[in-house]
């Protein structure tokens, strides 16, 4: 093999760029499964089945948001036939009312900046 | 033809991934085995290849420069296009790797007005090749918060800044644009041009299909047929610390995703795709244009059996003789060749080589 010094040397950055994740949590050491939420309500059924929640929500509320601030439309109707107030302070958080202990938990593990709160404000504890 | 058998390789390969996401115990096959075994082949394959190429040697510099090289001191050099030393190879990779310059170079011919040859600058190639790698390196980066916990900022400005126009929830991601932009174009390209549709190949269209559906899959996955990030993320980072938990269910988008990533990742060290390594080992831009400054000895050298005149007539000495025909009465020749005329044997010292 010729110039076998930078051909290694090229090589290592290689396989060090594509296991670069494992490098990086072993040096860590903080990651682990995905967080358990504290829901905060003994309500059995949000307004869509806990799967549809967890993988869209954030299309949910971007609906609702259209809804009631362009088109002032405030009730709609549950999967489940329940009628429920589009509204993130009123009905979201009325159950999820800790915001560091729900939504916090899985948006800083996946990394989503979370812009729902730049405008409406953060509940305050209930206890 | 060949196009249509790419699309159905690819599209062979969506429908495996969708089956295989409506069978639970194909969950692990398909989430973890799959995975794994990619990136081994991936890893394992370049190392072969690089090897492979590494052990070719180079005896001397292939100089197909585009600019004058360093000469006379009152001759203007172009020290990025012909370089003299390791900093201007340094620069000239940097200018391929980085900016594609070789790509920038791309020209069309075509018949002008009366029948003249027009030679001229085609820059939508470079451009689009460009838009694409890029965009592939930040979409690379930006995925890293699935397999790292917790997520650096770096991978977090990458992702700011790719987010910046807050269009739509989730936002949509510039690099989603460009990157579907330019491979749609790079895609057309090979159909709309004849000259390259006809040297294009199913190994040409493969690799371009594959990525269309895989960042199709994406979009579909971040912005449509939504699917539980938390869940994508636990299993990214339990692959990634070698703790792998596979998901309760798959979601089909994500199973189309995630197996065709895995294929393209084994594919890599297999087809074209491998320039991404071949690029660093390109002997016509890695070595400096310094034929004329140093001498260059072949490494291998190998030992020429020639037969000279002297040695032929000797050989003939008595049929020729026989003939009548005039001898040069050269001395009888050693046992060995006679060194080639003009050929210096090889200097002790100077045994450099190319690469």
């Amino acid at each position: 093999m010729y110039d076998a010094g930078k051909i290694l040397f090229g090589l290592l950055v290689l396989a060090g760029l594509t296991t670069l994740p494992v490098w990086y949590n072993v040096a860590r050491g903080k990651a682990g499964p995905q967080p358990q939420l504290t829901v905060g309500t003994t309500e059995k059924q949000c307004v869509l089945p806990t799967a549809e929640m967890r993988a869209g929500h954030m299309a949910l509320l971007d609906e609702w948001r259209t809804r009631v601030v362009r088109h002032g439309e405030h009730a709609t109707r549950t999967s489940g036939g329940r009628e429920v107030r589009m509204s993130l302070t009123n009905t979201c958080l009325g159950c999820h009312a800790q915001k560091d202990q729900f939504c916090d938990r899985c948006h800083d593990y996946a990394a989503v900046k979370l812009t729902c709160f730049e405008c409406h404000v953060v509940p305050k504890r209930s206890k | 033809m060949r196009a249509f058998t790419a699309l159905l390789l690819v599209a062979g390969l969506v429908g495996i991934a969708v089956a295989a996401a409506r069978v639970p115990a194909l969950g692990p096959v398909v989430t973890v085995a799959l995975p794994y075994a990619a990136v081994a082949v991936f890893l394992l394959g370049l190392v072969v290849r690089v090897v492979r190429w590494a052990r070719a040697p180079v005896p001397f510099r292939i100089t197909t420069t585009c600019g004058q090289q360093r000469s006379l001191p009152w001759l203007k050099s172009q020290e990025l296009e012909s370089p003299s030393g390791t900093l201007g190879v340094i620069g000239r990779m940097a200018l391929e790797v980085l900016c594609f310059r070789s790509l920038f170079r791309n020209t069309r011919v075509r018949v002008g007005d009366g029948g003249r040859v027009v030679h001229g600058d085609r820059r939508w190639l470079w451009l689009a090749a460009l838009a694409f790698h890029w965009s592939l390196l930040l979409v690379l980066t930006r995925h890293l918060r699935f397999f790292v916990e917790p997520v650096p900022g770096l991978v977090l400005l990458v992702q700011h800044v790719d987010g910046f126009f807050q269009i739509g929830v989730p936002e949509l991601f510039v690099t989603t644009f460009a990157i579907t932009l330019a491979l749609a174009y790079l895609a057309y390209r090979r159909f709309a041009n004849p000259q390259v549709r006809y040297v294009s190949l199913v190994a040409d269209y493969f690799p371009l299909f594959l990525l269309l559906t895989i960042v199709g899959s994406g979009i579909l996955m971040r912005h449509f047929a939504k699917t539980d990030v938390a869940a994508i993320k636990e299993l990214a980072v339990g692959l990634s610390t070698f703790h792998p938990r596979a998901p309760s269910t798959l979601s089909p988008v994500f199973a189309v995703h995630l197996l065709l990533v895995s294929v393209l990742l084994a594919y890599f060290p297999f087809s074209k795709l491998v320039h991404m390594a071949g690029v660093f080992l390109s002997p016509t831009r890695n070595l400096a244009n310094d034929n004329r400054a140093r001498r260059h000895v072949n490494p291998w050298d190998p030992d020429v059996k020639t037969h000279a005149y002297e040695e032929w007539e000797h050989e003939f000495h008595d049929k020729l003789t026989a003939a009548g025909i005039p001898l040069q009465g050269a001395p009888p020749p050693p046992a060995a060749g006679i060194p080639l005329q003009g050929a210096p044997p090889p200097a002790a010292g100077a045994t450099s080589q190319g690469g």
